[in-house]
């Protein structure tokens, strides 16, 4: 690293006390926003090597699974609690096949570690499913937002995440909003007609 | 036997009208289980080593440091992964590694040793000079046609050369061109893939297919058993577009795999596998002179093209250039090419696409040429219609024109007004396919308590296969939708022909209404001694049997039910793909419109609008056939604007084979498509022809004559990347 | 993947403790976006995932006593993108919405943008960054400037250029336990010349922490990127401008930064010296756009890109400054 072109001596201004922990009247910095507040106690970072047990929270429940630091989200879903609507189809969650809420938040099962899961709410095209399902599914349904069928349930996850931030969407916010996701029979217009009617309450 | 036939349009309760897919809530939400999505208890997960190089000799494969990787259970080395083995693609698997997880099996995969001894690689196939040069050409055939005949003294060749220069000189208007499509892939999103499992002397398969009745078969002549031990299952694919026909020598190692290990085991592509060997699209290349007379009418043709399939050759057949419009005299040659590439699979409508590139293009050329209206000159030449189609494509132009606005948003190519560097243009193209129905057999079981069930080998590729069943046998029965249960995916059902060609919905409408007359007339019977009528005199309507004469005089249909007795009754009808029938048929057009804005500064290109008409006959549910027709146009979309396989010319590697490289069209891309179902009472009448590949065939042409409209300059090789359109801009 | 050890630290001191000293050994875990694909294609094997997304200093968005503002690493992209106060900064806006994908935005972080590895497809078909092939295949993506050396392929980063432009550091902590120090974005990107060498000039055990965007102070900025189609594709070449203009539209400083055309974020000193002193229009940004792609050198197949990067160095002056682009 001879090239570095870095100092090695901190420069002065944001000295590492008063621009983190925001002590004292120099370092006023005003928290714009703050994502989570995990608690921190004294015993050293922990490291896991191996298969141990894990604990998900997935469509409301606990549950415990075993997971290895290289096991995925998607594949701890698959193999061990049999939700398989969440697909593999890319390494590297570009088709959107593999889409989960994770606190709320769309993102590929397929590039999330399970271990990195923990703690949080995951929830999975199936909590979308049951007797009386989501208003996504019945408008994939009525608007035949389907054809082979493997993409459907990251599109329906999808249209539910971007429908609970955008309620009142419009053609072309749904347009520009759902494009993490591939189809390759071409079912995209039936998607945009389904999340419309989902906007209108048909 | 009754008159196997449809009810007219008027009295039609169930087909012809729109019903939600019967299976969309199971894909919704997530509850259908593909090949995929099957987990055997204590299965092994299999992942495949493919070969690195395009063009080698195996000189050794060590496969010890994958069999010590922990959770490795079993290494396969395949055929063509011995010693001295020729491999002419990159991505041929060479062996297979068995672990109980994914994870695992990846790792055990990433500590496979290959020493080869390497080829001279050749992948450049658009280049005809240097596939010559490698030796790696052959002929692909072509013909001729003149209206006049050589004398009997005539040398043929000379004559024909004579013939054709003759006809250049007297034509008013001629182009000459160049025109390109590049290969593209499957991509199926589910992988080609199977779950199987050895139990008892045989094979449980669940398989990603468009082949369910078929597969059996071919599993058990690998495996040397009989199809009797072999149960193929396939509920749900995942994509299948001509790619999935066979297990594949991937599936057999699966099944062989099982029997050593005594696991089931699961091998599904990964997904560049999938990209490398789920099946590719030829490429095409030609270039062309064509003379036309003052009316733009096309007189004569001359063109040669070539392209490949793969390492084996092939391309782009000959029998379908210049595509539908066939001038009365014509001469086309063609070359195959070698390249160290994936041997290409049955695509979507194969040859046809690329014959509609290749030439469509051409004609709207012609367009440019002559400062005429592209809809004219299209127009002109429809009397060469080599499938007689005529009257269709004219009658289809219309409707599209109106849909589009063609009249009011024509302007002559390069000619239209510019916003900032933004320019917009419209192109047209049409098509034609067969659709023939294929064989297909129904096991239909009507029970005492009036429910009623149908079990047929075929499958659902995102059809709608089991829709349409279940409207054809409620409209025979009288009854909804839902008082019928539809079973289709297993090979223990009776048999039903591949989903290839567009001969599925053909195929199940034969089987299920022939079974659904068939057993309809046994009911009958009995109905007819209940109610004291001559059977003839009765229909079934609204979940009643009555005199069509006298509508008081009736029973339920749970009622003549009852009278079947304890057992329920039980009709298998066959059809056999190629017996004539007033049920199917087959031969559609087709004609497409789009229009586009490129911005000309980027070489960008966005579909505004895209039009669909279509026929095919009589329509069972507007809804799944309309989504087909919008599948077709999408994939469409995408491979005139984004698809391509890559390969990199040096190391013959398909370079981009994940989906992050591999373009596809994202719902943001398509602009506003809308399709018209063409079915006047002409069409309805001439039964059921499937509409699966015909609409994916005109795109391509369709927005490349609107690039070229917009531009005034053609973009000559599709995809019509950024790249291209600024390389063509930077050349006029 | 090889199998690997899994760290979840909650301080930065705890990430410190838990990061090797040794080359890629250890890879640091955000989004995932980037990292677990390349983790599952082996193309990147580390002996320890260091997951930082539980460290609370590193997902705050904080304003500064000097107005300054500073983004956790582990922000995702969709909390910058939403969030109002962030509205003075529209080039990291245009950036991060040209993503198109809610997933990438949700999931993906600042840090894990600004240090993703590149997009570069030798590199990610196991042939190496540094790949000959790069020179006369399939390099249509590749660079068409800084590509004299070894390096062809380009920098990913869709954020990087607007960092830059709007004179963004980079908040940097380790090797040593109690070593911090800021360096400018614009010193953090290195074109490798061998092997082995990183795209940026962070050594093992380093994290970046914080990305401090300084006031706005009366600039004007904006990203335009070219890009295919309305996917999450990488865009096909980019350019950030930030700029001052007095009351009368005349330009006194400027900073042009053009994206995915160099194995680094790209800055063009020759667009920025025809811009100041003068006002804004098409003529003007024009002129511009060829400065800053005057020295291009095209591969085989990349001519084209310079006339993108033209594009997008016009575009994105013409957006800064308020004017239509004129294009998509």
């Amino acid at each position: 690293m001879t090239d570095s072109k870095q100092k090695s001596a901190p420069k002065s201004g944001f000295s590492r006390r008063a621009f983190l922990r925001g002590s004292g009247a120099a370092a006023a910095a005003t928290a714009l926003h703050t994502q989570t507040a995990a608690a921190v106690d004294d015993q050293g970072p922990k490291v896991v090597r191996g298969e141990t047990s894990i604990t998900l929270n997935v469509n409301g429940k606990d549950v415990q699974v075993k997971a290895e630091p290289r096991t995925t989200l998607l594949d701890v879903l698959r193999y061990q609690l049999e939700l398989t609507g969440a697909k593999p189809v890319s390494l590297d969650g570009s088709s959107g096949a593999s889409t989960v809420l994770i606190d709320d938040k769309p993102v590929a099962a397929s590039t999330t570690l399970a271990m990195a899961a923990t703690g949080k709410q995951i929830r999975t095209v199936e909590s979308l499913g049951g007797e009386q399902p989501d208003d996504v599914v019945q408008a994939f349904v009525s608007h035949d937002a389907q054809q082979c069928g493997f993409c459907t349930p990251g599109f329906v996850v999808a249209v539910r995440a971007f429908l609970n931030k955008n309620p009142d969407a419009t053609e072309a916010e749904v347009r520009a909003g759902l494009n993490g996701n591939i189809c390759r029979c071409g079912t995209y217009a039936n998607i945009v007609e389904a999340a419309l009617a989902v906007v209108k309450g048909d | 036997m009754p008159e196997y036939n449809w009810p007219s349009r008027e009295a039609s309760t169930v087909i012809g009208k729109v019903h939600d897919r019967l299976d969309g809530t199971v894909k919704s939400t997530g509850a259908a289980k593909y090949t995929y999505d099957v987990n055997l208890k204590n299965q092994l997960i299999a992942v495949a080593y493919g070969s690195p190089y395009a063009h080698c000799k195996i000189k050794s494969l060590d496969v010890s440091g994958a069999e010590k990787t922990a959770g490795v259970v079993h290494v396969e080395i395949l055929p063509q992964g011995q010693k001295d083995t020729e491999i002419e693609w990159e991505g041929e698997l060479l062996a297979v590694v068995a672990a109980e997880s994914e994870a695992a099996a990846r790792e055990g995969i990433s500590k496979i040793k290959l020493a080869v001894e390497e080829l001279d690689v050749f992948a450049d196939e658009g280049n005809l000079e240097a596939a010559e040069e490698a030796g790696r050409t052959g002929n692909g055939g072509g013909k001729v046609e003149t209206v006049n005949e050589p004398g009997d003294d005539d040398d043929e060749d000379e004559f024909v050369e004579a013939e054709i220069e003759r006809l250049f000189k007297q034509a008013k208007h001629v182009v000459e061109g160049y025109y390109a499509i590049d290969p593209i892939t499957h991509c199926c999103l589910e992988p080609h893939g199977s779950t199987v499992e050895w139990k008892d002397g045989k094979l449980q398969a669940y398989l990603s297919t468009q082949n369910v009745s078929g597969t059996d078969e071919q599993f058990a002549r690998d495996l040397k058993v009989t199809a009797d031990d072999v149960h193929v299952q396939c509920e749900y694919i995942g994509g299948g577009f001509g790619s999935k026909f066979a297990p594949d020598y991937w599936g057999i190692a699966a099944a062989r795999i099982s029997k050593a290990t005594g696991r089931p085991v699961k091998m599904m592509l990964q997904r560049d596998q999938e990209l490398k060997l789920g099946g590719s699209r030829p490429s095409g290349y030609l270039k062309v002179r064509l003379g036309a007379d003052q009316n733009g009418v096309v007189q004569v043709w001359d063109s040669h093209h070539w392209g490949s399939a793969g390492y084996r050759g092939g391309g782009v057949s000959h029998s379908v250039v210049p595509y539908v419009l066939v001038p009365p005299n014509y001469r086309r040659t063609s070359t195959t090419i070698k390249s160290n590439t994936a041997q290409a699979r049955a695509w979507r409508a194969p040859n046809h696409p690329q014959a509609c590139a290749m030439t469509q293009t051409a004609l709207d050329d012609l367009a440019a040429t002559m400062g005429a209206n592209s809809y004219d000159i299209f127009l002109a030449n429809l009397a060469n219609a080599s499938n007689g189609k005529a009257d269709v494509y004219r009658a289809e132009m219309e409707v599209g024109a109106k849909l589009i606005d063609w009249k009011a948003k024509w302007h002559p190519h390069g000619k239209g007004p510019s916003r900032g560097s933004i320019v917009d243009g419209l192109g047209m193209a049409l098509h034609t396919w067969g659709g023939t129905a294929n064989t297909s057999s129904c096991l239909l079981k009507v029970h005492p308590d009036g429910g009623v069930e149908s079990f047929c080998g075929t499958q659902d590729l995102g059809t709608g296969t089991r829709t349409v069943c279940a409207q054809v046998l409620a409209e025979t029965f009288g009854l909804e939708v839902d008082g019928v249960r539809v079973n289709i995916g297993s090979s223990k059902y009776p048999n039903s022909g591949a989903s290839g060609g567009s001969t599925t919905v053909g195929a199940v409408c034969e089987s299920h209404r022939r079974a659904g007359q068939d057993a309809l007339e046994k009911i009958f019977e009995l109905a007819a001694k209940e109610l004291e009528v001559d059977a003839s005199v009765l229909e079934a309507v609204g979940g009643r049997i009555r005199d069509s004469a006298n509508h008081d005089k009736s029973i339920t249909w749970r009622k003549a039910c009852s009278l079947i007795g304890l057992k329920p009754l039980e009709v298998t009808s066959n059809y056999q793909r190629g017996a004539a029938s007033t049920l199917t048929n087959s031969g559609v057009g087709g004609v497409q419109m789009a229009h586009v804005e490129v911005d000309k500064e980027t070489g960008v290109v966005k579909i505004k609008k895209f039009v669909a008409v279509q026929d095919q006959g009589l329509v069972i549910n507007p809804k799944t056939c309309k989504s087909q027709i919008y599948g077709a146009v999408i994939m469409g979309i995408a491979a005139a604007l984004y698809e391509q396989r890559i390969t990199d010319p040096k190391t013959g590697k398909f370079i981009n084979a994940e989906l992050s490289d591999y373009k596809l069209a994202r719902l943001g891309d398509i602009g506003e498509i809308v399709v018209e179902l063409y079915e006047p009472e002409s069409e309805r009448v001439r039964g059921v022809i499937g509409n699966g590949e015909p609409p994916a065939i005109s795109p391509k042409a369709a927005i490349s004559n609107a690039v070229a409209n917009a531009l005034g300059v053609r973009v000559p090789t599709i995809p019509l990347t950024p790249k291209r359109v600024l390389d063509a801009l930077a050349k006029a | 993947m090889k199998a690997f050890e899994y760290a979840a630290p909650r301080t930065e001191a705890e990430i410190l403790q838990v990061l090797s000293a040794e080359p890629g050994a250890t890879e640091v875990l955000a989004g995932g976006t980037d990292l677990v694909g390349l983790m599952k294609k082996m193309l990147v094997t580390p002996d320890r995932v260091v997951n930082i997304m539980d460290v609370p200093s590193l997902k705050t968005i904080d304003e500064l006593p000097d107005g300054s503002v500073s983004i956790g690493a582990a922000v995702t992209l969709d909390l910058i993108l939403d969030h109002p106060y962030l509205d003075v900064y529209p080039a990291v806006k245009q950036a991060i919405r040209g993503i198109n994908s809610m997933q990438l935005q949700c999931q993906g972080t600042l840090g894990g943008e600004v240090c993703q590895r590149p997009r570069c497809w030798f590199y990610r078909n196991g042939l190496g960054l540094l790949s000959e092939s790069a020179s006369e295949g399939a390099n249509q993506y590749h660079a068409i400037l800084g590509n004299t050396g070894p390096a062809k392929f380009v920098n990913s980063s869709r954020i990087a250029p607007a960092l830059i432009a709007l004179e963004a550091q980079l908040r940097v902590i380790g090797p040593g336990e109690d070593e911090e120090r800021l360096i400018p974005v614009s010193e953090f990107f290195r074109t490798p010349r061998h092997d082995g060498q990183r795209e940026h000039v962070l050594q093992p055990q380093q994290l970046v922490t914080h990305v401090i965007l300084p006031p706005i102070a009366g600039r004007t900025c904006a990203t335009y990127e070219v890009r295919d189609g309305e996917g999450p594709d990488y865009p096909l070449a980019a350019a950030a401008v930030a700029m001052r203009l007095d009351g009368y539209g005349i330009v006194h400083a400027a900073k042009v930064v053009l994206g995915q055309v160099a194995p680094t974020p790209w800055n063009s000193p020759e667009a920025e010296r025809l811009l100041i002193g003068h006002p804004v229009d098409p003529r003007r940004a024009e002129q511009a756009g060829l400065a800053a792609v005057r020295m291009a050198s095209p591969l085989s197949e990349n001519t084209y890109k310079v006339q993108l990067a033209k594009v997008a160095v016009k575009r994105a002056i013409l957006l800064a400054a308020g004017h239509e682009t004129g294009g998509f």
